[in-house]
């Protein structure tokens, strides 16, 4: 039982009247199955409506910006990783970038293109998640297992690239540390060719499907206006119609290059949410294939040895590149004294990096933009009024993702 | 009369900066202390009590209309005496794809600063971080607790005179890690 105060403005006068009203207090998370990840949130409901919600955060805290004031530039790639990891590609280039940006490095024309390759098979891998995801809160599992599969194949291409699925530590400060080899173009070439089929199956199951509709349109919405003053970006504030992508607005590694068309919905709910991501997804394609066309040839990495890892057969039998060598695994680089600020199009948003650099091997500060911390706080606005189950749905289509969440 | 400096500055960002500081200097005159362009980042220092006043302006003037705050972080720099720390807020005019950056420094006694909420929703938890991390008292914050960190905690950790590692163990010093 809770007493809400009410004041109420009758005849120009404000009336305070007490109302009784039975509310129930619903413990949902840290661990529960349907927020996918460690949320807690207490909702006041009455009875099946929500009230209101008070989340709590920082149950996956690992204080990155406070490591990071530790470890060696390189070193600071893994902890990206683990940020948003549904896209940890995304998270090391932009990292990456910042660095090259710090130190005023031209990264080859290969090596971007290669990392766009790897940014939108890390983007559909993520938008793949998300998608299935909402499918599943609204009961349809199969589609979920069905494409859930795709992503697994994005993994093997990451592997053979570098050696790692999910934490991948992928690409190096100056380019990326290997080209990617037969195999991984094979299962490159194997997956663009197949995989349009599984998406537009999958499509063609929840799209115009009737429950699927009843479920998610109109369910947590939120309007541009809103979704701007909340500093929502990436899917989440295209679904509100707002089209803001960073790959189209400050082209990075060469997007200036490609054709592709930016998603936006109409009304910012689950429905248009889930929508923006399928279509992203299928432009992530078209950018894929069109880098694959226009691959140029050269180097995949800049010349910048103070940073990147010489190879092993220099180590063993060149003066220089055994100094180099040294310098790098014992964290022994110098960096330019400056502050920047990069950003990337990130599976959630825009995801940014705000160093600041004091000269010396490690960041001075560092802050990360988490599009997630920022947007997941609008999530009690958006789910109040709503149905239990559709706070689920609302949850899952914003694509919360603790690890960003609570870096 | 405050002095600019600019480090790797391209043609756009000087204009930018000249744009938004004879703004600034003509409705906050000597509040604006300094400016620069940093890695083609305009950057203004503003006096802390016209934060927000400053903030409001560059929102809502029609001429910068920065209406997206991009994100808001706090520093530390203990050799700074009266300015060891820092807060930083980036806006962004998300139509002329411009990016300022706004700071603003105080000492440790007086670690009070307007909330920036009533202008951006979006402010309140970036502060709830800021005052996690660093401990500062966003005024006028409507729930101004700890947010990453747990509520029991009795510093704020992000500052520089907390040591990354355990000053307890000794296995773990410096020279053993050629630091």
């Amino acid at each position: 039982m809770s007493t809400i105060t009410k004041v109420e403005k009758g005849l120009g006068v404000a009336v305070e009247t007490v109302e009784q009203k039975d509310y129930s207090i619903l413990n949902l998370g840290p661990t529960h199955p349907a927020t996918h990840g460690i949320f807690q949130n207490v909702l006041t409901m009455d009875g099946e409506i929500i009230v209101d919600a008070k989340p709590t955060i920082g149950y996956i805290h690992r204080a990155f910006e406070k490591l990071s004031e530790r470890r060696p530039y390189n070193q600071i790639t893994p902890i990206t990783d683990r940020l948003n990891y549904c896209s940890s590609p995304i998270n090391n280039m932009g990292w990456h970038m910042t660095v090259e940006r710090l130190i005023g490095c031209e990264v080859p024309k290969r090596a971007q293109y290669l990392r766009v390759i790897i940014m939108e098979l890390s983007r559909i891998a993520d938008h793949i998640v998300c998608d299935t995801v909402i499918a599943v809160d609204t009961g349809a599992m199969t589609g979920f297992l069905y494409l859930f599969q795709w992503r697994e194949k994005i993994y093997e291409i990451f592997e053979e690239v570098c050696g790692a699925r999910l934490t991948t530590n992928i690409g190096r400060i100056g380019g990326m540390d290997r080209d990617l080899n037969e195999k991984a173009w094979a299962k490159l070439h194997a997956f663009l060719a197949e995989f349009p089929k599984a998406l537009s199956e999958f499509q063609s199951l929840v799209e115009r499907n009737r429950i699927f509709m009843d479920r998610t349109v109109n369910c947590g919405p939120i309007s541009a206006e809103m979704a701007l003053a909340y500093s929502f970006t990436g899917p989440n504030l295209r679904a509100a119609g707002v089209d803001y992508d960073v790959r189209v607005m400050n082209p990075y590694s060469s997007y200036q290059d490609f054709d592709f068309n930016v998603p936006v919905g109409t009304s910012g709910d689950t429905y248009d949410r889930f929508m923006v991501r399928m279509a992203e997804m299928w432009e992530s394609m078209k950018i894929i294939q069109q880098a694959i066309k226009n691959m140029p040839d050269g180097p995949i990495h800049a010349d910048v040895p103070e940073f990147f890892l010489p190879a092993k057969e220099d180590v063993y039998s060149k003066m220089e590149a055994l100094i180099y060598h040294f310098k790098i695994v014992m964290g022994e680089t110098d960096v330019p004294k400056g502050e920047v600020y990069h950003c990337v199009e990130g599976g959630n948003g825009e995801l940014g990096y705000y160093l600041i650099s004091d000269g010396g091997r490690t960041p001075y500060r560092l802050h990360m933009r988490r599009p997630c911390f920022i947007y997941y706080q609008a999530y009690p606005e958006m789910i109040k009024g709503a149905m239990l189950s559709d706070a689920i749905l609302t949850m899952s289509s914003m694509n919360v993702i603790a690890g960003e969440l609570d870096a | 009369m405050h002095h600019s400096q600019h480090i790797n500055a391209g043609e756009k960002a000087v204009a930018l900066h000249d744009k938004v500081q004879a703004l600034l200097v003509s409705n906050l005159g000597s509040a604006l202390l300094r400016s620069q362009i940093d890695y083609d980042f305009p950057v203004f220092v503003v006096d802390k009590q016209r934060i927000i006043e400053c903030l409001r302006l560059l929102k809502e003037d029609t001429s910068t209309r920065f209406t997206f705050l991009t994100t808001l972080c706090g520093a530390h720099f203990p050799e700074a005496g009266d300015s060891e720390f820092m807060l930083m807020y980036q806006l962004h005019n998300m139509h002329t794809n411009e990016r300022i950056r706004i700071k603003t420094f105080m000492s440790e006694k007086d670690i009070e600063v307007p909330t920036a909420t009533e202008l951006w929703a979006g402010a309140n938890w970036m502060e709830r971080e800021a005052f996690d991390f660093y401990g500062f008292r966003f005024k006028g914050h409507p729930d101004l607790r700890r947010i990453l960190n747990m509520d029991e905690m009795d510093y704020h950790p992000m500052r520089k005179q907390y040591a990354l590692e355990d000053g307890s163990r000794d296995d773990k010093k410096d020279l053993y890690f050629g630091r």
